[in-house]
């Protein structure tokens, strides 16, 4: 057969050199070494989303004139994974990393070890100017900011306008934990909150703290010898009340203990749905699950919205804040020109733009302004009151210590005991950030 | 047994019995000189080099890629090392490995591996003997048809299986619990992942799901070795089928059915990705690999995790030891050189 000679002779005639060259040259070009990339190319290392940082990304770079390009490089799915991945770069001195989209918790650990470039102070008025309170501490680390604020997320109160009715709950008010506790157990329902053993119960338990007035870290800046829980207080064991109530009254349902965001959003939209706490992605996945016809127009019109719920009545809730901020790699050939692609990717437009196609909240308290936010967003207003009073999670170069070790300790919900978990997971975290225990 | 004594002395190992027969040919006192590569013929000293450029080359490979992390690993352990305060790395000797010890978090992972070793191993190893002797009995025509059958969850990816395995038993997506409803225990508020003992059953049905196949195609190698001879002599003297097995076919297959266990053992001991998938190590399902993984990745403290990894590879040289010296597994024999 032809082909089987042609495939067999080649190799005997080709002399080994051109082999092994070709193999060298493939290796390199595949591994990215090779002078093909020009010096204005920005790498900006994004999280998942619904395609708007890469579409912010192209328009920036035609607007800059050529002064730079934006390449996008996708992130893993999860903010965990992201950060292990990000911390390693920047720890090898990766230079690819011009521009990173970070999750709020993990910026300490980053800033500390001086992992981050230093944000110019020109930069840093223009970003911040109408920036929600919460975003700009979360950007924040000794004092300086360290990243740049770009959207800011956080959850809000979701409700069954059926079932808030059916237990007379007035929604035009704050509502507190014991109310909807009440609601659950006397209209047979369950409870949309986050059991699981992962960052959504740090999540939940820092929410908790801070709406009684406390916080789990007393303060953030010490070192891992000295630092010091605020978890034993008269506010975490409040906390510990309400989610060992949720858990062993079984308000939760039973997928409680494996429940996450996405997780409470299905029960909340199944038939025992009464009140959940969530991120605002939970409408346009509602309105999308409507129009693929997996869901009745009559549960959409059903929900409703409001701030988190309190802790007492007559102390402000303290919602969660998330979201993204942007750094620029310390390593990075090309600070000043990232900085300055920054500041264009933070605008008021681009900002708006970003909530209205991928929905998630711009950090910028102008960018509500937009028309069409109204529009496609009706809790908008909600969303921007809720970022005003909402407040970051422990602010720490140990976060993932600490946030571990809450997941470990404080989930499942039923476990929880007031008179012993938040002195216990208080103990074990200081030990764990001692050395002296695994993780 | 006097007589292996001096068989032994003349041939010490299957490997060396080979070029000293040959090399023996026209030279009298083999026995003294027979160690000096003078003796060894052409034609075997040929075969040797060939050996060696054929190995060789992967063979310096893998110590690259095995050997130089290991003693990186060895070497990191000794140190406190958070990769994200590079200027605080300090020199403490074994005591990442006291704190290791030291900790029922360890001891828990520690059991817990062993658990599922020793279960899902034992387990296999039935399911996969049964499916060795029905593709071993299976009529030739549809014999390549169910060996590609039983292949089928081995050649799944484990991660892939390990979410499809999930979201069956997902409390929200999944269709067990409504399927299986009538058994006794499972209803449809039943949470497989919300405590250890239902969370560890549905991890170890998946891995058992996924490598029954390799074990009993092990099987089947060494169902195929045991000559039909000797079940014929034992159908006629009046054995029944399962003295058949006890006495003739398992003790001849029994070096194919120690190395079976030996890379199935050392597989599960090192087991990550259904843990990771599942429960992330949730609610007593932390195993050995996740623990490293926790230390080294997600903390980022690399000297304890790679404690916690030496501390891992010792496990699996001790299953290894454990395996070849005391069960004397023959890792040679199964190649078909016997």
């Amino acid at each position: 057969m032809p082909s089987s000679r042609r495939t067999r002779t080649p190799v005997r005639t080709r002399p080994r050199g051109t082999v092994l060259a070709g193999l060298v040259m493939g290796t390199l070009v595949m591994s990215g070494c090779g002078p093909a990339e020009a010096d204005n190319t920005l790498t900006w290392y994004i999280n998942p989303d619904a395609g708007g940082q890469a579409a912010i990304a192209e328009k920036c770079s035609e607007e800059s004139g050529g002064r730079y390009s934006i390449e996008t490089s996708l992130l893993p799915n999860d903010a965990a994974s992201q950060r292990e991945q990000l911390a390693r770069r920047l720890a090898a001195s990766d230079t690819s990393l011009d521009i990173m989209s970070l999750d709020p918790p993990f910026i300490p650990e980053l800033a500390e070890p001086g992992f981050l470039a230093p944000v110019p102070e020109d930069v840093a008025e223009a970003t911040t100017e109408n920036v929600v309170e919460g975003a700009i501490a979360g950007a924040t680390w000794k004092d300086e900011l360290v990243t740049v604020p770009f959207w800011a997320n956080t959850q809000i109160l979701w409700y069954r306008k059926s079932v808030a009715q059916a237990a007379g709950i007035d929604t035009t008010n704050p509502v507190t934990w014991e109310q909807v506790m009440e609601a659950a157990r006397t209209q047979e329902k369950t409870l949309g909150v986050q059991g699981a053993q992962a960052e959504s119960m740090t999540v939940w338990l820092n929410a908790l703290i801070e709406s009684a007035g406390g916080s789990i870290i007393v303060d953030p800046e010490a070192t891992a010898d000295t630092v010091e829980l605020g978890l034993d207080t008269d506010a975490g064991i409040a906390a510990a009340e309400v989610i060992s109530t949720i858990g062993k009254d079984g308000l939760g349902g039973p997928g409680l203990p494996t429940q996450d965001e996405n997780a409470s959003l299905i029960a909340f939209q199944g038939d025992t749905g009464s009140f959940m706490v969530n991120w605002p992605f939970v409408y346009p996945a509602t309105v999308a699950a409507v129009e693929a016809g997996t869901l009745d127009q009559a549960v959409l019109d059903d929900i409703g919205w409001g701030i988190y719920p309190r802790m007492s009545e007559d102390q402000e809730a303290a919602p969660p804040l998330g979201g993204i901020n942007l750094g620029v790699g310390a390593a990075s050939d090309n600070p000043e020109l990232a900085y300055e692609a920054i500041e264009c990717i933070v605008s008021v437009e681009n900002q708006s733009e970003y909530f209205v196609t991928n929905g998630n909240p711009p950090a910028n308290t102008e960018a509500y302004e937009d028309p069409r936010i109204e529009e496609s967003f009706p809790m908008a207003e909600t969303i921007r009151d809720s970022l005003q009073v909402a407040a970051p999670r422990p602010q720490t170069p140990f976060y993932n210590e600490v946030s571990t070790g809450i997941q470990q300790r404080w989930a499942p919900p039923a476990a929880v005991d007031p008179d012993s978990t938040p002195a216990s997971s208080s103990d074990f975290i200081t030990s764990v950030l001692r050395g002296e225990q695994l993780l | 047994m006097t007589s292996a004594i001096p068989a032994k002395t003349t041939t010490a190992s299957p490997a060396e019995a080979g070029p000293r027969l040959e090399a023996g040919s026209g030279n009298g006192n083999r026995t003294k000189t027979g160690r000096a590569p003078k003796q060894y013929s052409d034609r075997t000293r040929a075969e040797r080099r060939l050996g060696w450029i054929l190995a060789g080359p992967a063979f310096i490979i893998m110590l690259l890629v095995t050997l130089y992390p290991i003693l990186q690993a060895i070497y990191e352990s000794l140190f406190r090392f958070r990769l994200t305060a590079p200027d605080e790395r300090a020199f403490i000797g074994l005591e990442n490995y006291l704190v290791i010890l030291s900790d029922p978090v360890w001891w828990s992972g520690l059991w817990t591996t062993v658990f599922i070793t020793v279960v899902t191993v034992l387990v296999e190893l039935v399911l996969g003997f049964a499916l060795a002797l029905v593709m071993h009995k299976a009529l030739k025509s549809v014999r390549g048809l169910l060996r590609t059958a039983i292949l089928v969850p081995y050649g799944i990816i484990t991660v892939v299986s390990a979410f499809a395995w999930f979201y069956a038993f997902d409390i929200n997506s999944g269709y067990v619990n409504s399927w299986f409803a009538w058994l006794p225990g499972i209803d449809e508020n039943l949470n497989w992942f919300a405590q250890g003992p239902t969370a560890l059953f549905v991890i170890m049905a998946s891995e058992i799901w996924k490598t029954t196949p390799f074990i009993s195609l092990l099987l089947l190698a060494g169902l195929a070795q045991v000559p039909d001879e000797l079940s014929e002599a034992a159908k006629v003297d009046g054995a029944t089928w399962w003295e058949q097995m006890r006495k003739v076919i398992i003790p001849n297959m029994k070096a194919a059915i120690m190395v079976a266990v030996l890379f199935r053992a050392l597989d599960a001991f090192r087991i990550f990705d259904n843990v990771f998938i599942m429960t992330n190590g949730a609610y007593g399902t932390e195993v050995l690999s996740l623990l490293a993984y926790r230390q080294s990745i997600s903390r980022l403290e690399i000297g304890l995790g790679s404690a916690v990894s030496v501390l891992l590879f010792l496990c699996v040289l001790l299953i290894c030891f454990v395996a070849i010296k005391l069960f004397k597994v023959d890792l040679a024999g199964t190649q078909g050189g016997k």
